[in-house]
């Protein structure tokens, strides 16, 4: 029995969900492989042997230059048909996924994704994220080889030292599989993003169009925050899809969430609930978000964020 | 341009997710259902490219006869046709779902031609496998990617965007092809009156399932361990703003 680990990187740079699937591989099994695609990656042999990975597997070949999900599912595929490991692990993030799909529909396996909890066995139990994480469901996994993704801070990374030799894998990889390679890129742009920001304020219906927002912003500028919304804000046109915190939006995780105007619906709750402290301003004194929350003010966002404002200034000596 | 785009029917719970008392499904007593986000607006994006360039929409579920509901919604803002793939239990699992679907297109395909274009949510709201699409593309040997969030058809290529951690990343992938879609790639319409009445007289084709069981099944479903907090009261209104603003200080975010 051995355990593949499928490492995700991005250019050559190590996402940090591996060294957690690493965690979990090895708590799997002591026999933990690591495979890396493409050149770019070679570098973080060292750091994948330092994770637990006793031999590290390098594919190299021209459509693994940059991420394609056909390629890659591909390249998966052929390293287990080779190397025929009992399980695969992948990152359960949108790439580990999608490759990790790839794969198994290429090897006509069943494929798990988002696992929290993994029991194994000739059929292994799984307990596995639902609804974005609002609900769990326990599972079986009856797959001759058994095909995984490992729900991202979930399993704790850590250095356990192996060997780390590193084996070149070869792989024979078609020609039209180009098709779904990057083909163009645009860097982000640096600064703080909603997914990183130290503080979100975070806007819902309760705020009532899109120039109210100017306090949010204005408040999250003073501190070197970011704003965030709700679905109903990004639904009725008043921010742009990329604010919304939630279920189909970003996850957060600031010191400091400041939810004003919203409901806390189970959607946007599971994107905010990484938080360190959440605040709530609201009208409603039974509003999810309130009761869930560390603090809470009750009253008019209108008039309460205004007064923070001004607290804010004063307090800054301006 | 011919386009197919598959959604699945789900509840639209609220504050929190309830569990049968089997453990079985999600408790719909009081609840209304939803197409996932992610497939509304796939939904939005197949009318628009018909609007575009010309064609045909065609929108396809495997669900119970009720999911009857979300395939007229589609229809209600400018799909135009609805297939319903009955089955007798909420849910299939994600191989035996793929192949069913992979299956009936290829069925509809031989009867009425070949889709340019079949779209997918990036993942199913509900249970969240993360792979239909990519089985189902599989199946008919057709390129996928997912997480797109911007579609620009150029001839035979359809460029299709998506943004990861280091940027936006562009694909350019030849048709015929198939894409997952995330929410924010547009913003769906709303019904019209007109819409909804039309949406009454579509004709739904009934196609029966074809699947085998996969390898995954599900047991039971469970609550999310819940994190409890006593809520601190800041105030009311604006005299809580000294009391936040202390708590600014105590978080060091007032710098
Ligand atoms: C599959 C699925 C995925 C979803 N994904 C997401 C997601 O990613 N993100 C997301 O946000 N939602 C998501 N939703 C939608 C979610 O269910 C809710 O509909 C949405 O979060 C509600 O937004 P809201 O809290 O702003 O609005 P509401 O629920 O209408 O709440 C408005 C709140 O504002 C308060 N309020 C009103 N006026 C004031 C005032 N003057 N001052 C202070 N408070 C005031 C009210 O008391 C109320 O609590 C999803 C739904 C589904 C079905
Ligand atoms: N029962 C279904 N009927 C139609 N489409 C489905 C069904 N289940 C999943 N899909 C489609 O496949 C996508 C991915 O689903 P999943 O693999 O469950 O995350 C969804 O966003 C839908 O577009």
């Amino acid at each position: 029995m051995s355990v593949l680990v499928v490492v995700e990187h991005d250019r050559g740079t190590l996402s940090p969900a591996t060294l957690e699937a690493l965690a979990a591989a090895r708590s799997i099994d002591t026999d933990v492989h690591a495979l890396t695609l493409g050149a770019a990656a070679d570098a973080a042999a060292a750091e994948l042997a330092a994770h637990g990975a006793g031999t590290v597997h390098q594919v190299h070949h021209d459509l693994l230059a940059d991420y394609g999900p056909e390629a890659w599912g591909e390249a998966v595929a052929q390293a287990v048909r080779a190397l025929q490991p009992s399980a695969v692990l992948a990152c359960g993030t949108d790439r580990g996924n999608e490759v990790m799909a790839q794969a198994a529909a290429r090897l006509d396996l069943p494929f798990v994704a988002n696992c929290n909890e993994i029991t194994t066995g000739d059929t292994w139990t799984i307990v596995r994220v639902r609804w974005g994480g609002s609900l769990l469901e326990q599972c079986t996994l009856t797959a001759s080889t058994k095909l995984v993704s490992v729900s991202h801070h979930v399993f704790e990374a850590a250095e356990a030292p192996a060997a780390g030799a590193v084996q070149s894998l070869s792989v024979d990889l078609d020609p039209s599989l180009a098709r779904t390679v990057v083909a163009e890129r645009v860097e982000r742009a640096a600064g703080v993003t909603l997914a990183t920001a130290p503080l979100v304020v975070g806007g819902g219906r309760g705020v009532g169009s899109a120039e109210a927002f100017a306090p949010l912003e204005e408040l999250a500028g003073l501190l070197g925050g970011v704003v965030g919304c709700s679905r109903a804000v990004t639904n009725n046109g008043w921010r742009n899809h990329t604010d919304q915190v939630g279920q189909t939006g970003t996850r957060i995780a600031p010191d400091l969430y400041m939810a004003c105007g919203i409901s806390g619906a189970i959607q946007h709750w599971v994107g905010a609930m990484a938080s360190k402290k959440i605040l709530a301003i609201n009208t409603d004194t039974e509003a999810n978000m309130v009761t869930k929350a560390d603090y809470a003010v009750i009253g008019d966002l209108h008039k309460v964020i205004p007064a923070i404002i001004d607290e804010v200034r004063r307090r800054k000596g301006g | 341009m011919r386009v197919l785009v598959c959604v699945k029917r789900v509840p639209a719970p609220g504050a929190k997710i309830n569990i049968t008392a089997d453990g079985q499904a999600v408790d719909t007593a009081y609840l209304a259902f939803t197409t996932s986000p992610h497939e509304e607006c796939a939904v939005e994006a197949a009318v628009q490219l018909v609007e575009q360039h010309g064609g045909e929409s065609t929108v396809l579920t495997l669900g119970p006869a009720e999911a009857d509901e979300q395939l007229r919604y589609a229809a209600s803002i400018g799909v135009n046709k609805a297939v319903l793939l009955p089955i007798d239990t909420t849910d299939w699992d994600p191989q035996r779902t793929a192949a069913a679907i992979a299956a009936a297109i290829r069925d509809l395909e031989a009867a009425d031609g070949a889709f340019d274009l079949v779209l997918f949510g990036n993942e199913s709201a509900d249970s969240g496998n993360f792979q239909v699409g990519v089985r189902v593309a599989h199946a008919l040997s057709r390129p996928i990617v997912n997480g797109i969030k911007g579609i620009e058809v150029q001839g035979d290529t359809i460029r299709a965007k998506r943004e990861g951690d280091a940027g936006v990343e562009v694909y350019a992938v030849p048709t015929p092809c198939v894409l997952g879609v995330k929410e924010g790639i547009n913003l769906p319409r709303y019904p019209t009156l007109k819409g909804r009445l039309a949406s009454k007289k579509v004709e739904v084709a009934q196609v029966s399932p074809q699947g085998e069981a996969g390898g995954q099944q599900m047991i039971t479903l469970l609550q999310a361990a819940e994190q409890v907090s006593q809520t601190i009261m800041l105030g009311n209104g604006p005299e809580a703003a000294p009391a936040v603003v202390d708590l600014l200080e105590e978080l060091g975010l007032l710098k």
